[in-house]
């Protein structure tokens, strides 16, 4: 069917017959080379599906990882294309007939997730951690994830040497939904970019090698939790269309901040039911507080990053947390900036509950997944405390966080992964102690993430968290800024507490060994590191950046 | 002729640059480079003084501005110097005697391994105190303020191996910080006030500004004084400095150190001639010291200790005229000098004798030594002379002077003044006395000393006798001379003013008075130590004798009040930083501790309480906002 027979369908259930068809209606104008970035990721995560099909099993490994590296770089490249463009600062505008935004906060965060999952496709790739089982190298995931734990067709599975190549179309699934979701421009392009970037995730969670109940079970509970909390949403989505008569941003906001009175008081008087624009502006929030895993929707965020696979888990919590902010912001600021008064308590509490919260449970967790849970719990309070400024420094401030906060992450999942013993990763802390005395550069090297994660001056986290809480004090948010620092104080403690763990500790006897990673995870640790430092020592130029990036288009 | 000013520290400075990094190559020329830039720093200063004479008595000022030291907005600082009539005397006093003092160590160290670096450390001593008097600017006299605490540090541990001589050093540095702090204190009150350090703005500021600050000002400079000169209550660290080699004692009983605190009250006289209260304090000081000192002397048998009772107790004079304003100022300063040179002549002495007795310091162990040490007995007897105030003897005049300014105060005040003095004058003469019949006549009370030496007491080497010669004649000479035609008087008064004062009785009856007490000293002295035999081992004595000997108890009272005092409030700030700082940091931490156990159990693993929570946290949220448009 062409696309004027469509149309005339179209025009016909409307009843409206009388003017031209090409003057009512227009063929949908999508701004592909705009789209590109998306294009790209979504494209190649396609053809991994068909590698999977078609390609012999051998092949498989270095295809999709060729394929996955040149799809995000590619992307990247796409995306510093645009930004240079112009697109990210004058040009910025809305693409795809109102769905897409492409303006400085979308190709910011874009570039950052790009760049993340870039060094987490690294981990996802590494197969020197674990021994040969069988002549064949292993990586993370398990050799066959339909197979049941423990069975003889997961037995069978190991020793013929099968591997689930089938992670990197996945990830480029998951990163194809998180380009679109802070770009996302009305409420259904972010509902189906939310899905699109759940679903692969809740699979990829299931696939460990070892551990594999524990791994199913986190991916169940990450799989409920998120639907409930998509209901939620969906739910917020449709109560704001019952409000507003619309799903864009656009016009929910002129309905919000009452110019709609001027552009068409016929349809003004049909709206505006201030309960309906409440509720479900607080169930969207819901949705999106859950992926950021703010308090009290937090508590999958602990089970689910201990039972992932861990380099999943270095992806998830760094790729989400960028596209769940940035999807935050850009609704906040754009579709319900006149609720800023109405909200401003309540995200007050949750911030504060969120810092606290992660920070003082985290002071007892004694597994080094867990810990890194309950501190990106906390730091999600801290980049709250950012969104809550309200202000065009509080948008920059929290999109570099945002990009000191992600390479960090991954940079110390890596390391979790690399610190093993005969069965798999040792992530008990008690394990963990000594191990400055037997491997100096790993525990130097994390201890540089930790201090960076603590806020200490010369990294990345002190310049990030600097930001943030000066943009919460220009905001009036100066009570925030407090407990930020009180909770940042009570973090430092369990961060400190594990440098001393390594290097002020006997070594046990049975103690884990670190394993030489293949290049592939060394560059992972070594790009977080090198971020790490260099946003710590020259953060200027990143955050002159940020703050171009800082404007949203409307 | 100004540009020469720098010079005069550039010397001695150079050569304690030069002797303290130069190494052992310096060895065997380091005591005549020292020697030589002192003396150098002499000549510069005579050819300045020279110069200064040909010049009317109010044009004699000089002023030499090295450069700007911190040149901050709102805080400018100089490193700039000021040569005044002032200035000049004590710069002729410390280049005179401490060249003297270099001279006479060149035999005196000639046996000590380490002269070289002694010498360095003199150098470095006169460097500083010169840098004192002839600062612009109190930022600066500071500077050579400290100097002259670490040089006087340096010098009295000297002989570290020696326990005793590495504390008292230790002593003379703490009691000095105490000091110390009265005059950064001042310094920082006068920025506040005046908004600058240089004397000039600040003195001349001083009509304008209430009497409250003047006092607080003065007070602060008064217990920096106190540190330096030894006065009432920063006393404790002279008698102990004894433990440094005599001719350190001599340096910083006669030319330097504890004369900084009177030209510091001098030179801040329009400060203190403003705020009365302060000048009262400052009277009561000397005059309380100045009683203090001549009793400890009275009751010392190690000569150098006696003599350091004295040096005290002369100070206490200058410091007590000074405090009469401008009535004193002038004698504070002229006795200053003459007691530059006959203290520096008996501490010499005193250090030739012990050079002859295998350094014993016990003067029950001299006696008759006059016959063995001519040159010794002459200089030091003339010394003597001087400071007991013998007619025509330098320290006639200048002591005569200030028992008459005292009388001049006026009123109650000045009888009691008078009556101190005089009563002070009265012990001098008794205990010089003592001092010089128990060393230079009775009978030989020699013994061995630990190593069974015995001692055979011989006269000095010309380069240690040399320099007693000369100040011998300083000692005679130099009163008679300032005041025939109150030639000191007149060259004094441009700078520091004088006033005649309202004397209640006649200058002669003063001085028939002080006759008097003079002969009583001497005469009670004979009775008890020249017609009687010296016993060998000092008899039990009365109370007083036996608190004296112990420096009236000084530091027993440092030891109660401020040491157990000080341990006492150390313990109960480590008691309140265990119990209660700790207390609450430990409680803060145990109680996350526990909140984090609890909250921990929340998170019990199953899905459903998840999904509670959000469910709860949910309905909140909706409540809250809707509560807020609601209110």
């Amino acid at each position: 069917m062409s696309a004027t027979a469509v149309h005339s369908l179209w025009t016909m259930a409307g009843g409206v017959t009388s003017a031209a068809p090409d003057e009512k209606f227009k063929a949908p104008v999508i701004e592909y080379t705009q789209l590109t970035p998306v294009l790209i990721v979504i494209g190649v995560a396609v053809l991994g599906v068909l590698v999977e099909a078609f390609v012999p099993r051998r092949a498989r490994y270095y295809t999709q990882v060729f394929l996955a590296v040149a799809a995000l770089v590619a992307a990247f490249a796409a995306v510093i294309g645009l930004a240079a463009a112009g697109y990210g600062t004058t040009k910025a505008h809305i693409a795809a007939m109102g769905a897409i935004a492409v303006d400085g906060p979308a190709l910011f965060l874009q570039g950052t997730i790009l760049l993340t999952s870039l060094v987490a496709v690294f981990t996802f790739a590494e197969r020197r951690l674990d021994p040969e089982s069988h002549g064949s190298r292993v990586d993370s995931f398990a050799a066959q994830a339909a197979s049941v734990p423990g069975s003889d067709s997961e037995k069978a599975a190991v020793k013929a040497g099968f591997t689930t190549t089938e992670v990197f179309p996945l990830l480029l699934f998951a990163v194809a939904g998180m380009l679109v979701f802070p770009a996302a421009n009305d409420l259904l392009t972010l509902f189906v970019a939310l899905e699109v970037f759940s679903l692969p995730l809740y699979l990829l969670c299931a696939v460990a090698r070892r551990k594999r109940l524990m791994s199913q079970e986190a991916a169940v509970k990450y799989f409920l939790l998120g639907a409930f909390s998509s209901a939620f949403l969906l739910f917020g989505i449709a109560l704001l269309y019952g409000y507003a008569g619309s799903v864009s941003y656009a016009q929910i906001a002129t309905v919000v901040d009452g110019s709609i009175q001027q552009i068409d008081p016929a349809l003004a008087d049909t709206m505006g039911n201030d309960v309906l624009l409440l509720i479900g502006g607080a169930m969207i929030l819901t949705g999106l507080l859950f992926k950021v895993g703010a308090v009290p929707f937090h508590m999958w965020t602990p089970d689910v990053y201990q039972g992932a696979p861990t380099p999943v888990t270095g992806f998830m919590a760094a790729a989400t947390k960028v596209a769940a902010f940035g999807a935050l912001l850009r609704l906040l600021y754009v579709v319900l900036p006149g609720l800023t008064w109405d909200l401003r308590p309540v995200m007050w509490g949750i911030a504060i509950v969120t810092m606290v919260g992660g920070a003082i449970v985290a002071i007892t967790q004694t597994d080094i997944k867990r810990l890194l849970a309950y501190s990106s719990i906390a730091h999600a309070g801290f980049i709250l405390a950012g969104v809550i400024a309200a202000t065009p420094q509080g948008i920059s401030s929290v999109l570099f966080y945002l990009a000191t906060y992600s390479f960090v992450t991954v940079g110390a999942f890596a390391v979790v992964t690399l610190v093993r013993d005969a069965g798999g990763e040792a992530t008990h802390l008690s394990k963990w102690a000594g191990l400055g005395r037997r491997s100096p550069l790993v525990a130097a090297v994390f201890a540089v993430f930790l201090l960076a994660f603590a806020g200490i001056p010369l990294t990345s986290g002190f310049s990030g968290k600097f930001a943030v809480f000066k943009a919460a004090a220009e905001g009036g948010a100066s009570g925030l800024v407090v407990v930020g620092v009180i909770s940042s104080a009570i973090a430092a403690f369990f961060y400190i507490r594990v440098i001393v763990l390594m290097f002020f500790s006997e070594p046990k006897a049975d103690g884990p060994t670190v394993a030489v990673p293949s290049p592939l995870t060394m560059t992972t640790i070594a790009v977080g590191v090198a971020v790490t430092l260099v946003l710590g020592l020259a953060p200027q130029y990143f955050l002159d950046l940020a703050s171009q990036a800082g404007v949203f288009v409307r | 002729m100004e540009n020469l000013i720098a010079l005069l520290v550039a010397a001695p400075l150079l050569g304690a640059v030069v002797l303290l990094c130069g190494g052992r190559r310096l060895d065997r020329v380091g005591h005549w480079l020292g020697t030589a830039l002192a003396g150098a720093s002499f000549v510069v200063a005579v050819v300045l003084f020279t110069d200064m004479l040909g010049r009317s008595a109010d044009d004699r000022a000089l002023h030499q501005k090295l450069f700007s030291w911190i040149p901050v907005e709102g805080f400018q600082a100089d490193v700039a110097f000021q040569l005044d009539q002032l200035s000049m005397t004590f710069v002729l006093l410390i280049t005179s005697v401490g060249t003297l003092i270099h001279i006479y160590s060149i035999g005196y160290m000639e046996h000590d391994e380490r002269r070289r670096r002694f010498f360095g450390y003199l150098n470095l001593f006169v460097a500083a105190m010169l840098i004192l008097v002839i600062a612009d600017n109190y930022l600066l006299l500071y500077v050579g303020w400290e100097g002259v605490g670490l040089a006087s540090y340096l010098l009295i541990g000297f002989w570290q191996h020696k326990p005793s001589a590495a504390t008292a050093a230790k002593k003379a540095f703490l009691v000095n910080r105490v000091g110390d702090m009265g005059l950064s204190i001042a310094i920082m009150l006068m920025f506040t006030t005046f908004g600058t350090f240089a004397f000039g703005p600040v003195l001349e500021a001083t009509g304008e500004t209430s009497e409250g600050k003047l006092t607080a000002i003065g007070l602060m400079l008064l217990l920096a004084a106190c540190g330096k000169s030894a006065q009432v209550p920063l006393q404790s660290w002279l008698g102990d400095a004894m433990e440094g080699p005599t001719p350190v004692s001599a340096l910083i009983h006669a030319a330097t150190m504890v004369t900084a605190g009177v030209y510091l009250i001098v030179r801040s006289g329009a400060i203190f001639n403003g705020a009365p209260d302060a000048q009262l304090v400052v009277v009561v000081v000397g005059a309380v010291t100045l009683l203090f000192g001549a009793i400890v002397g009275c009751a010392k048998d190690d000569i150098k200790k006696a003599l350091a009772g004295s040096t005290m107790s002369q100070i206490g004079y200058m410091i007590l005229a000074a405090g009469l304003g401008p009535i004193g100022y002038v004698f504070a300063i002229m006795h200053l000098v003459t007691h530059g040179f006959f203290k520096a002549g008996l501490f010499l002495g005193a250090g030739s004798v012990m050079h002859g007795m295998n350094d014993e310091v016990d003067m029950r162990r001299y006696g008759g030594l006059r016959k063995y040490m001519p040159v010794t007995f002459v200089t030091f007897g003339l010394g003597y002379l001087a400071i007991i105030g013998f007619p025509g003897l330098s320290g006639f005049f200048s002591k005569d002077k200030i028992i008459e300014a005292a009388f001049a105060k006026g009123g109650t005040e000045g009888w009691i003044l008078g009556a101190v003095t005089l009563l002070g004058a009265a012990i001098t003469a008794f205990y010089m006395t003592r001092v010089m019949l128990m060393t230079f006549f009775g009978e030989k009370r020699w013994q061995p000393d630990a190593e069974g030496h015995d001692p055979h007491p011989h006269e000095s080497p010309k380069s240690m006798t040399i320099p007693m010669i000369v100040l011998a004649f300083g000692s005679v000479f130099a009163g008679g001379f300032f005041s025939i035609g109150d030639r000191f008087l007149h060259w004094l008064e441009p700078v520091t003013g004088h006033s005649h004062g309202d004397a209640p009785v006649s200058a002669t009856t003063v001085t028939a008075a002080t006759m008097v007490v003079l002969v009583i000293g001497v005469a009670v002295a004979w009775v008890m130590y020249g017609r009687k035999a010296v016993p060998a081992v000092a008899p039990r004595g009365s109370l007083l004798t036996r608190a004296a000997r112990r420096d009236l108890l000084q530091d027993d009272f440092n030891h109660v009040v401020l040491v157990r005092g000080g341990e006492h409030l150390t313990r109960s700030l480590v008691y309140v930083d265990h119990s209660l700082v700790d207390g609450v940091v430990n409680g803060t931490a145990a109680s996350m501790g526990g909140l984090s156990g609890r909250l921990r159990k929340l998170q019990n693993g199953y899905a459903r309480t998840y999904a509670v929570s959000m469910f709860g946290g949910t309905a909140v949220l909706i409540a809250a906002t809707l509560l807020m448009r609601a209110v």
